[in-house]
């Protein structure tokens, strides 16, 4: 990873955000791999694996909730470590206040991984499957 | 038939609502061009492209752009400070548009703050590098090969990926026809547009071009900067100046801000001020503060890149037409910092009108104005911003105040950094003036200000003290040594 490249450098395996966790800031992956990683009745379920450009940590900013919501998931740096970028709440919402389209991806987004959670869920009825077992 | 269109009246009140008028609808086949192929046009073109694939809009965008990026020096430049500050970075990773390695020179993640007292590092609360130091071209005047990308180059290429054609010829004539805009370039066939968005810097004759169009359009006032490329090789910039922007506030008339910003072989000197002239240059390079960050015998070679371009310190009058819009430079931009950002901001508003709202004088006037007159009177409050730091440079008291209490909070780190959140954001651009200025008034903060202003006043006053009680024992201890001298 390049010393002058902005974001802060993530070792693998290190974790960016943590399950439980209060979730302030939105991160957004600059370089590298990062793994989602639910922790249920001590074992890990890894849920997918989101790459450059993909963002996470949206949800709890969205929640109307006096404290930051918290995080459903550890996210960690895969193989060879990841470079992460952090996004205000403060900042994002105040420019969504002001420039609506900035929303735009991060619908796009959630869209997509609802989509996905209903293609997950049907195949979880329909066949019994375990989607961490991909 | 020339037939000019309607002028925006910026006074009037028009009742006219051309929101939905089909005239003023970009339609599927709508041709806009984009004048300037900078971060105010690259941005416009990325957007508008963007938005129209959103909606399932067909639109063609030829961005008429000159220079080439990838060539090093003068000619491959847009003359800038070259910082792309915390809030756009941020921003943009949000819209897809992560800055490259290739790209970004240098991350910061704090600053050093510079005066005749003392020097103070600044870290953000994450000490994260949030803050990315490009070059604007392919690098200095010089360079055989160049290591990093331009920041301009790269945006461009965003927005030709997107499906904008580039068409690298300078525009020599605009004109109505049937209501609406010609581009012309010395080379090129007469072409009509649906739209043509302005995106041109200030440092170009083509602001005549807009200003002939005679729809009321009042170039930006400026005002001469200074920049300078030193080539210190990549080593000591990493070992001296590492992630750090360095500000100094120094009591020299004229100047508003100075900063030496570190990016890969080179330390930038930007300088900001009412007409940087020459021997304010010279001054500002030989004043012990900035000799102590420099290499001790250190001497300015003998060639080395170095500009001094305009910069907009007040927005034109008349931003838009019907079919025209002018964002970025020739437009409004933010006062002395984040003029990227201000291209960002500006350029995604103008093309979210367009595509959404229409290209009419009323629809701009609705929906792009507001934002623009936002950008004006937030500089009306960054000119108090500047008055009240210039003042704290030209006093020692002032200074002295400034420094104890932005090293105290850097010592305790769980202390609320008030003051050096202030500075952060009033030299890194990554806050409104007016947001500064909130903060600025906090009674909690006022009521520290006074605080460190007493201590301040009564150490100075002590070491007057001190100084007189020297003075007025020196000719004592004189007098005793010369009798102690005699046989």
């Amino acid at each position: 990873m390049n010393r002058g490249a902005i974001g802060r450098t993530y070792k693998s395996g290190e974790s960016i955000i943590r399950q439980g966790d209060h979730g302030k800031c939105m991160y957004v992956i600059q370089e590298g791999r990062c793994m989602v990683v639910r922790e249920e009745a001590e074992r890990e379920v890894h849920l997918t694996t989101l790459e450059e450009r993909d963002f996470f940590g949206e949800v709890p900013l969205f929640e109307r909730v006096r404290d930051p919501g918290v995080v459903r998931a550890t996210i960690r740096a895969d193989e060879g470590g990841a470079r992460i970028l952090t996004v205000d709440r403060k900042t994002i919402l105040a420019r969504i206040h002001d420039d609506p389209s900035l929303a735009y991806r991060i619908l796009e987004t959630m869209s997509k991984r609802i989509r996905q959670l209903e293609e997950d869920m049907v195949r979880l009825v329909t066949e019994g499957m375990d989607p961490s077992d991909e | 038939m020339l037939r000019q269109p309607r002028h925006a009246d910026l006074g009037s009140l028009a009742t006219e609502q051309t929101d939905g008028d089909a005239t003023f609808q970009l339609r599927d086949g709508g041709r806009i061009a984009v004048i300037g192929g900078g971060p105010a046009g690259s941005f416009t073109s990325y957007f508008l492209l963007d938005m129209a694939d959103m909606v399932g809009l067909d639109i063609d965008v030829d961005i008429y752009e000159p220079r080439n990026y990838t060539r090093p020096g003068p000619s491959g430049c847009n003359h800038c400070g070259g910082i792309v500050s915390e809030t756009l970075v941020q921003l943009l990773a949000t819209d897809g548009i992560n800055l490259p390695t290739s790209v970004v020179q240098r991350g910061i993640d704090s600053y050093v703050l510079h005066m005749d007292l003392g020097s103070v590092r600044i870290e953000t609360p994450l000490q994260e590098k949030r803050i990315a130091a490009v070059h604007r071209g392919a690098g200095p005047r010089g360079v055989v090969e160049p290591k990093w990308k331009s920041l301009d180059g790269y945006l461009l290429g965003l927005a030709l990926e997107k499906g904008a054609h580039l068409i690298p010829e300078r525009v020599d004539h605009l004109a109505w026809v049937d209501g609406r805009p010609e581009v012309k370039t010395r080379m090129g066939l007469p072409q009509t547009y649906d739209l043509v968005v302005g995106a041109v810097g200030v440092n170009t004759n083509a602001l005549k071009l807009f200003s002939q169009l005679e729809f009321g359009y009042e170039p930006p006032q400026t005002t001469k900067t200074y920049i300078c490329e030193l080539p210190f090789g990549e080593e000591f910039v990493e070992r001296y100046a590492g992630n750090s922007m360095h500000v100094f506030l120094l009591d020299l008339p004229q100047l508003e801000f100075a900063a030496i910003i570190p990016k890969g072989e080179f330390l930038t000197v930007c300088l900001l001020g009412e007409s940087i002239d020459k021997e304010l240059v010279q001054t500002f390079l030989s004043s012990p503060e900035v000799e102590r960050c420099l290499p001790p015998g250190w001497e300015m070679p003998e060639v080395y890149c170095h500009c001094s371009p305009m910069i907009n310190i007040q927005g034109a009058s008349v931003p838009y037409a019907d079919r025209l819009v002018l964002v970025g430079d020739c437009g409004a931009t933010r006062l002395f910092k984040d003029g990227i950002g201000a291209a960002y901001r500006s350029a995604k508003i103008a093309a979210s009108t367009a595509i959404f709202k229409g290209v009419s004088a009323d629809a701009f006037k609705a929906h792009y104005l507001p934002s623009y007159r936002a950008i004006g009177a937030d500089n009306r409050l960054g000119k108090l911003v500047f008055a009240i730091t210039h003042q704290i440079q030209k006093h020692g008291l002032g200074r002295r105040m400034l420094i104890r209490m932005v090293s105290r909070e850097q010592r305790r780190k769980d202390a609320v950094q008030r003051m050096s959140l202030v500075l952060w954001d009033t030299f890194t651009g990554s806050a409104s003036y007016r947001e500064i200025l909130l903060r600025g008034m906090h009674p909690f903060f006022v009521l520290q200000l006074l605080r460190h202003l007493c201590v301040a006043t009564v150490r100075h006053a002590i070491a007057g003290i001190r100084s007189l009680t020297m003075r007025w024992r020196k000719p004592l201890s004189q007098q005793r040594s010369t009798l102690e001298e005699m046989p």
